[in-house]
C-alpha cells in the first residue's frame, strides 16, 4: 500500500528561505535510507505558494474561479511530499516518524496520508463483492 | 503507551530493521539460521520490555545491540568463535575482540548484499529460494508467506527449515560471490525476484486489480538490490521490468475479470509514476555502458509500448530489433513466438509466418494453445480462412482457461463464415 508523507509549510518556506545545509544533509540521508530499504516511490519539493494559482468552482456548475498567489495560512499549504510504498500501516508510521523534522525551528508538520488503491475507486458492487471475497482467501492474521 | 500499541509499533519497526539485523549477525555467526533465531530472541525482548519501558529513542540500534549481545554471548559459550576464528585464519586473540559496534555497520548494504546471495544460493532449489528471501529479506512472517502462496502454513515452515539446513550443511559462505562466479550467481538472484514477481503476476488471473503481495514484495527487493549493487545492469533491467509491468496491474482485468490483452488496455489507467521509474531505472541500466543482458532486453520492450500513448502508436519496428537481440542472449521457443508477433506487427503477417511455422515442430509446444492461435491470427490476415479456422479450433482444443477457449472458438466460426 502506499502512503503520502506530506510536507507542510512554513513562514520560511513559504519566503523561499532554503533549508540549513544540516537540515538538508539530514533530508538526504534519510530519503537514501527509504531507498535503500526499497520503499521510496518519489519525493518533491514544491515552490512557494507565491507561484501558485488556486481555481474554485464557487456556485455548483458554474465558472471557475481563479485566484493568484501567494495563499495565507502557511500550514494549510503544502511544501513537499514523499511517497513511500509499504507493507502496512504501522510501517508507514514507522517511516514517518523518522523523517527529519522537516523545518527544524518549531513549525514542523508531517501529514501521513494513505493513498487510495483501485478497489476503493470503483463503484461496481459486484466487482466490490469479487475483490473482498479474494481478500477474504488471502486475509492474513497480524504477527503474534 | 498501551501494549497493543507498542506491539504494532514493533511491527513496523520488525518490517524495518530485520533484514539488516539478519545480514549483519549472519556475518558475526556464519550461519542465516543462527542469525535470524537470535534476531528473533531480540524481539521477543523488545516485546517483553517495551510496554513496560517504554519505547527506547533509537528502537532500530536497540534491537541491533540486543541481538548482537546475545549473539556474542552465544560465540563465547559454545567456544564456536575459536573455530571460526581458526577458519576464517584469524589469530586467537582474547584481548583484542573484533570491535563488533564496527562490524555491524553496514553503510554500503554489503551485508544485505551477502544475505540475498546467501538466500538465493543455488544449493536450495527455487521454492526454498523464495520462502527463505521473503523470510530473511521481506521480514515476513510464515503465515504471510504461506497465504501468498496458497499453500498450508506448515509447508513454508519446512521448507525454510530445510533451506536453512542445506546451508548450513553445504557450509555456503556468507559472502558476495568471488569475481568469477559473480555473474552466474547475481542472475540466480534476479530469477529468484523475477519468480516471486511473476507468482504474484499469475495469481491475479482471477481478477484483482491490487497488486498482490508478491509482486510488492519482489519489486521491493529489485529497488533495494539497485541501490546496495548499483553497478549491474541487470539489476536495474529487472527492476524496470518490473515497474513497468507493475504499471499495467489497474488495466489488466476487466471489471468483470476477464483479462484485457495489453493491446487493448485502458492506457490512461496505467500507472504513470511506476512507467517513469521504470525508464529512470532503463536510464540507469544505459549509463553503465555495458552490453545488454536478458532483462533489460525485456525492460526496453516493455518501455515500448509504456511510451507508446496509443496502441496504434507502438514501435513495433523497435520491438522486432528487441526480440532479435533477446533471442540471441536468450533463445526460447516462447521469444521466438514473440519475435514472430512483433514481426508480424511490423513487417506484415507473411513474415511472422515463416518465424511461426519454423517452430511447428517444437515439442514444448505440441499443447500450448498460443501457438495455433498466434498462427490463426496470422493466416487470417493473409486471408487463408479455411486454415486459420482450423488452427483456432485446434488452439481452443488446448487451451485451459475457460474465457479463452470461447475466444477461440468465436474466432473459429468468424474464420469459418467469412
Amino acid at each position: 500500500m502506499r502512503f503520502m508523507m506530506i510536507v507542510k509549510s512554513t513562514k520560511d518556506s513559504e519566503a523561499g528561505v532554503m533549508p540549513s545545509q544540516e537540515l538538508f544533509d539530514a533530508m538526504a540521508r534519510y530519503n537514501e535510507e527509504l531507498a535503500r530499504a526499497g520503499v521510496l516511490v518519489a519525493a518533491e519539493g514544491l515552490h512557494p505558494s507565491s507561484s501558485a494559482i488556486r481555481i474554485s468552482y464557487p456556485e455548483p456548475g458554474g465558472k471557475a474561479k481563479v485566484v493568484d498567489g501567494p495563499f495565507t495560512e502557511a500550514k494549510e499549504l503544502i511544501a513537499g511530499f514523499t511517497l513511500i510504498e509499504v507493507k502496512s500501516r504501522v510501517e508507514a508510521i514507522e517511516w514517518a516518524m523518522r523523517m527529519p523534522d522537516p523545518h527544524g525551528f518549531g513549525e514542523g508538520e508531517v501529514e501521513l496520508r494513505q493513498v487510495l488503491e483501485a478497489p476503493e475507486l470503483t463503484q461496481d458492487s459486484e466487482a466490490l463483492a469479487k475483490e473482498l471475497e479474494m481478500r477474504a482467501q488471502v486475509t492474513r492474521k497480524p504477527r503474534s | 503507551m498501551k501494549k497493543s500499541a507498542v506491539h504494532r509499533s514493533i511491527d513496523g519497526i520488525w518490517r524495518i530493521e530485520s533484514p539488516r539485523i539478519i545480514a549483519g549477525l549472519a556475518r558475526m555467526v556464519r550461519d542465516v539460521g543462527l542469525a535470524e533465531d537470535l534476531a528473533q530472541d531480540a524481539l521477543i525482548v523488545a516485546l517483553e520490555r517495551w510496554p513496560e519501558t517504554g519505547m527506547p529513542d533509537n528502537p532500530g540500534a536497540w534491537l541491533m545491540t540486543t541481538a548482537k549481545r546475545r549473539a556474542i554471548d552465544h560465540l563465547r559459550r559454545n567456544k564456536l568463535r575459536d573455530r571460526k576464528y581458526e577458519e576464517l585464519g584469524w589469530e586467537i586473540d582474547r584481548q583484542h575482540e573484533p570491535d563488533w559496534d564496527e562490524a555491524l555497520d553496514d553503510p554500503v548494504g554489503d551485508d544485505l548484499l551477502r544475505l540475498i546471495f546467501t538466500t538465493c544460493h543455488p544449493v536450495l532449489s527455487a521454492e526454498a529460494q523464495v520462502a527463505l528471501t521473503l523470510r530473511l529479506l521481506g521480514g515476513l512472517t510464515t503465515e504471510e508467506i504461506a497465504s501468498a502462496f496458497l499453500v498450508p502454513e506448515p509447508t513454508v515452515a519446512q521448507r525454510i527449515v530445510r533451506a536453512k539446513r542445506t546451508l548450513a550443511a553445504a557450509r555456503v559462505p556468507f559472502e558476495v560471490p568471488p569475481k568469477a562466479e559473480l555473474a552466474a550467481r547475481l542472475s540466480s538472484v534476479l530469477e529468484v525476484i523475477y519468480l516471486m514477481f511473476n507468482e504474484g503476476y499469475a495469481a491475479t488471473s482471477g481478477g484483482s486489480w491490487i497488486r498482490p503481495m508478491l509482486c510488492d514484495e519482489a519489486l521491493r527487493l529489485g529497488r533495494m538490490l539497485a541501490e546496495i549493487a548499483p553497478d549491474e545492469p541487470e539489476v536495474h533491467g529487472l527492476v524496470a521490468l518490473m515497474e513497468i509491468q507493475s504499471s499495467r496491474f489497474r488495466a489488466r482485468v476487466s471489471p468483470s475479470g476477464e483479462p484485457i490483452l495489453l493491446m487493448d488496455q485502458n492506457r490512461a489507467l496505467w500507472d504513470h509514476l511506476l512507467i517513469r521509474r521504470g525508464l529512470t531505472a532503463i536510464e540507469r541500466a544505459e549509463r553503465l555502458g555495458r552490453a545488454f543482458g536478458p532483462y533489460l532486453i525485456q525492460a526496453s520492450i516493455a518501455a515500448c509500448h509504456a511510451r507508446a500513448r496509443t496502441a496504434s502508436e507502438t514501435d513495433w519496428v523497435r520491438i522486432s530489433a528487441l526480440y532479435d537481440a533477446l533471442s540471441q542472449v536468450a533463445p526460447s521457443p516462447v521469444v521466438e513466438l514473440n519475435r514472430a508477433v512483433a514481426l508480424s506487427m511490423a513487417f506484415g503477417p507473411e513474415v511472422g509466418l515463416e518465424v511461426v511455422d519454423a517452430l511447428m515442430q517444437e515439442p514444448s509446444f505440441k499443447n500450448y494453445h498460443l501457438l495455433p492461435s498466434v498462427r490463426g491470427d496470422f493466416l487470417m490476415k493473409l486471408g487463408r480462412k479455411q486454415e486459420a479456422c482450423s488452427e483456432f479450433n485446434r488452439a481452443a482444443s488446448l487451451a485451459r482457461n475457460e474465457k479463452e477457449r470461447e475466444l477461440l472458438l468465436r474466432r473459429a466460426s468468424e474464420s469459418a463464415a467469412q
